[in-house]
């Protein structure tokens, strides 16, 4: 018999251990599986793993890293900070629509003035349209007690279908011959968020991203409110004894992790994506859920998952295109590190006990 | 403008059948949530069967095995979430995510030697002159058996939770699994069991569309009606016969937007489609003030301590 | 994040052993933006590409990748590729146009052929398109003669240039066969979708339609109308061929073949040129179906002389006299309409009842 108990305290070495023994096991797995559809297994996962950081063209691939992983840092982060507290906000994904429509549309309506006030304008507008989109769920909830993981994951679609209408309506590019989509914004100097050196993948983004992460660790650790977060996710009634006024916790949570996705939003469609299109989105606020969780919902570990994420995602296109591996197979691959990766996190919290229960 | 052309009893009819394959994924999802357990892994589950549905109907020339396969696939998949959030306690948030990307991702696999072919054609229900009587026949009496099937699991649902030991059970789990634990319930294993039936429920909502409504395999083919069916279960706030009634009102409002269309009223297509998921956020305001609201378990992770 | 901490010694050992292949091998790149079993669109890109791989065997060698999202994540394939040593790179959807021009910037040796775009910033990109116009041309005369409610349903994806032009023109050469003749549109707001498609094609049938176009990619139309019998349709981006005879009564088939075999051919004899080829059925780019014993024969000897006429140029799908929706003159008697016209083509002619939606 196998029974599981908790641990008295969280193992330091198992926090460290299983996501390695996650990685190892998938990559057994994932192995056998790419053997069966006739690839060589050492090769392929060499490929994905290795490639992008190692490689030959590592020069290219590294910056890559960051710019496939800024966004999914940057809103796994805000996401964190609620999921501590118990408030879940799986919505991102739709206000990271609404920060890059916000943004893109600030910056669009000056087009084509040039003035260096343009691009921290998008900023605002998009940090304000993420944070509005995300306080929708936030008012419902402590006006009226509503469940903020539904309200915003059906925030998400209305989002979508927003998008939609803004590519093909009030946004659409006037000279693009009544394609749908924007203007590019990698061609509007003052609204381009560029690398900020040439052939580094650093973009505000990023830069972004490295604040929010400071910010939310000194958060966590340093300051009341940090403080207030993880003792109302790990003990919800003495929070309330300790004086935390649990629904200011949810506006700032939910207001927090909407304002970051939708900066990851503004800054992905000013730079890499530059403009905007009914496929804009791809997903970013939905897998930073899941970097969240492998994170730990530490601001560390997200950055550390955000990038093992960003490295499957790069490292699956270079095997596709050198080993002729179906995308499919490597969506089951990514589905599989996923899986080992929750699986194992158990063995952080919990001991497995073989044998009998013992008679109390 | 031709709204003459729109036929009520057509529409009412095709409202039916676009409903089913939601109906069937969201009474699934229902049970799994009034067990306490939150699964977003509904679309992964749904293209897994429909892609299991397709092969086993296509190599088996039966459309009735097929869809058993469907069922028996999506459940194989649900126990996979099963595994990772009762015994291995993780997120289920997480872990439905990731049930999905592992899902779609599996089906196209699978279905890689599929695509292009014509599955065997399911029969209509014999239901002889039913279905000729003016006006309801057609809209009553002219479905393919499935369609009464999700009825018939909506019913037995509705009885289920609401006259039975094992539906009290359910409840009691979902709405405090301490307090069940504590009644001697075997949470988990009520659980898992629950999560299996609505990976099952998934499976044949797939495989309606794999091989009835569409019907053939193309990778991704279920499009979202996984997640519709999510906001649907909101939606009904967890009555089965709520569940029936949104999947129509969701279904329908597709089909009233596209008859629309068809007559020539020009309407804003994008507003239209978003409007059930604002209805849906409304009703659940409306909700929280009301006394049904949702399990108060849900989606919390059980361990039994001690 | 210790990125720069890099183990170089075992870097170079592997980049060794991943770089350096043959290089006398003419290497193409495909990026596809859904996957390679859609059945429509990316599926008969990949033919095509298959179709390079037959004919130039190992004097060749194909990758690709599918499922590419439109942004940043196309531009990280393309530049991949071009770093492994590719010498051509087909990128097959609208929404690479910005990231093909930003990669063929940094990579002037490696050619691009971005597909239905309009923008060849560099000397080396090309751009290339179909008249599937031309195609409509002979479904609408197929379809004006077939249908006998005189309701024709169209499935239209987005209301962009390339779906108007397909109805205006299938509606122009119904109209010519069959005056009484009227357009049902719906738009589904996607290119591959199979169950609202199927749905669309349903309500179309429902509404007395008994014929149904679409401009989109899956089969779900197809088998909504052998379902409800009697219903004709056209196969669409690949032929469809398993719905033949009927309901399929022909196809638009999206030939890549000869296009992508001329231009590998250009680039490996040096003679590979920026060019925006719009070819239609002369060039082969554009194949019509076989249309089935299900169009009686005269229709079929019509349908045949209509697409020979539109092959060597002696009849343009767009001539005149035509007017507008709101009757203002679009075309003179006799006179055709020129490419850039057709390219930003964003109204309806006279006839067609509705708006486009905005």
């Amino acid at each position: 018999m196998i029974r599981i108990e908790a641990r008295p305290q969280p193992s330091a070495v198992m926090a460290y251990a299983t996501p390695v023994l996650a990685v190892v096991l998938t990559m057994i797995f994932g192995g056998a599986l790419f053997a069966v559809l006739g690839k060589d297994p050492f090769e392929a996962i060499a490929t994905i793993f290795w490639e992008p950081i190692f490689g030959e063209f590592a020069f290219f691939y590294r910056p890559q890293l960051l710019i496939k992983g800024a966004p999914l840092v940057l809103i796994a982060i805000g996401l964190a900070l609620g999921f501590r507290a118990g408030i879940w906000n799986i919505g991102a994904e739709g206000q990271y629509i609404v920060g890059a429509i916000c943004g893109a549309g600030a910056g669009l309506a000056f087009y084509p003035t040039e003035s260096v006030l343009i691009f921290p304008l998008m900023v605002l507008a998009g940090a304000l349209g993420g944070w509005a989109w995300a306080m929708i769920p936030g008012v419902l909830k402590v006006k009226f007690g509503t469940n903020e993981i539904l309200v915003s994951l059906m925030l998400v679609y209305v989002a979508e279908q927003l998008l939609a209408s803004m590519s093909l309506g009030l946004l659409k590019n006037p000279e693009g011959f009544g394609f749908p989509g924007s203007r590019n914004l990698q061609q509007y100097p003052s609204a381009h968020n560029a690398e900020i050196i040439a052939g580094t993948g650093m973009h505000w983004g990023v830069v972004a991203a490295l604040i929010a992460v400071i910010f939310a660790y000194v958060l966590l650790t340093r300051h009341r409110l940090g403080f207030a977060i993880r003792v109302t996710g790990e003990a919800p009634r003495a929070a309330k004894f300790g004086g935390v006024n649990p629904g200011r916790l949810v506006l700032f949570c939910l207001g927090m992790s909407g304002l970051l996705a939708g900066l990851a939003g503004m800054f992905e469609v000013a730079g890499p994506a530059g403009q905007i299109s009914i496929d804009f989105n791809v997903g970013y606020g939905f897998t930073a859920i899941i970097v969240a969780f492998l994170g730990r919902l530490n601001p560390l570990g997200i950055v550390a998952a955000g990038l093992l994420m960003a490295l499957t995602y790069i490292g699956g296109d270079i095997a596709q295109s050198q080993l002729g591996l179906p995308a499919a197979a490597i969506q089951v691959f990514q589905g599989m590190l996923l899986f080992f990766l929750l699986a194992l996190d158990v063995l952080t919290n919990y001991r497995v006990r073989f044998g009998a229960a013992e008679v109390a | 403008m031709d709204l003459s052309a729109i036929n009520p009893i057509l529409l009412i009819a095709a409202m039916i059948a676009a409903a089913t394959p939601i109906l069937l994924a969201a009474i699934g999802e229902l049970v799994v949530e009034r067990a306490g357990v939150l699964n977003l892994g509904v679309e992964g589950m749904m293209i897994t069967g429909a892609v299991c549905g397709f092969i086993i109907a296509v190599n088996t020339g039966s459309p009735t095995v097929g869809f058993i396969a469907a069922a028996v696939g999506g459940a194989v998949l649900s126990l996979l979430f099963a595994f990772l959030t009762q015994v291995a306690l993780a997120n289920q948030v997480a872990s439905g995510l990731a049930l999905t990307l592992f899902g779609l991702g599996l089906s196209s696999l699978m279905g890689q030697s599929y695509v292009g072919i014509k599955p065997p054609r399911a029969e209509a229900t014999p239901l002889g002159p039913l279905a000729e009587i003016p006006i309801i026949g057609p809209i009553l009496f002219g479905h393919d058996l499935m369609v009464y099937l999700g009825l018939g699991i909506v019913a037995a649902t509705w009885a289920v939770l609401k006259f039975t030991r094992m539906g009290l059970v359910l409840r009691a789990v979902g709405e405090n699994h301490d307090a069940a634990h504590a009644l001697g319930y075997k949470v988990k294993r009520i659980r898992t069991l629950a999560i299996l039936f609505g990976g099952a429920c998934a499976g044949l909502g797939g495989a309606y569309i794999s091989l009835i409504r569409v019907p053939q395999w193309t990778e991704g083919m279920t499009a979202g009606v996984g997640w519709i069916a999510l906001a649907l279960v909101v939606f009904a706030s967890w009555k089965p016969w709520r569940v029936l009634l949104g999947a129509y009102l969701f279904g329908g409002i597709t089909q009233l937007q596209l008859n629309l269309q068809g007559a020539g009223v020009a309407i804003p297509v994008e507003y239209l489609a978003m409007s059930p998921y604002i209805v849906t956020i409304i009703v659940l305001v409306i909700l929280s003030a009301d006394k049904s609201r949702a399990p108060g378990s849900l989606g919390r992770t059980f361990h039994a301590s001690g | 994040m210790k990125l720069t901490t890099l183990l170089a010694s075992a870097a170079l050992a592997l980049g060794l052993a991943g770089g350096a292949m043959a290089q006398d091998k003419t290497k193409v790149g495909f990026v596809y933006v859904g996957p390679v079993g859609d059945g429509g669109w990316t599926y008969e890109h990949d033919q095509g590409r298959l179709a390079v791989e037959a004919e130039f065997g190992d004097q060749v060698e194909t990758v690709f990748v599918e499922n590419v999202a439109e942004g940043p994540d196309s531009e990280r394939v393309m530049t991949q590729m071009a770093l492994d040593g590719a010498d051509l790179i087909f990128t097959t959807s609208f929404g690479y146009m910005d990231p093909t021009n930003n990669v063929a910037a940094k990579f002037p040796d490696v050619k691009f052929e971005h597909a239905t775009g309009y923008k060849r910033l560099h000397p080396n990109v090309s751009t290339y398109s179909a008249r599937f116009y031309e195609g409509r041309a002979i479904q609408g005369h197929i379809a004006g003669n077939m249908t006998k409610s005189n309701i024709i349903g169209y499935i239209g994806s987005f209301p962009i240039p390339e779906v108007i032009r397909g109805i205006n023109s299938a509606y122009v050469h119904a109209k010519k066969v069959n005056p009484d003749v009227e357009f049902k549109i719906i738009w589904v707001y996607t290119w591959f979708d199979p169950a609202k498609e199927a749905d669309a094609a349903k309500t179309l049938i429902d509404q007395g339609a008994d014929v149904v176009l679409q401009h989109t990619d899956s089969t779900a139309p197809q088998a909504a109308a052998q379902e409800a019998g009697g219903v004709v349709t056209f196969g669409q981006a690949s032929d469809m061929g398993q719905y033949a005879p009927f309901p399929r009564v022909s196809s638009i088939i999206d030939d890549w073949a000869p296009y992508y075999i001329a231009r590998t051919r250009a680039v490996m004899e040096g003679t590979w040129e920026s060019q925006d080829t719009w070819d239609g059925i002369g060039a082969g780019m554009v194949g019509i179906g076989e249309i089935t014993d299900a169009v009686p024969a005269d229709v079929r000897e019509e349908a045949l002389a209509l697409k020979a006429a539109l092959a060597d140029g002696s009849y343009h799908a767009f001539t005149g006299p035509l007017n507008k929706q709101d009757g203002s003159p679009f075309l003179a008697d006799g006179e055709t309409a020129d490419d850039g016209t057709l390219a930003g083509m964003n109204f309806y002619v006279e006839g067609i009842e509705g708006d486009i939606p905005q």
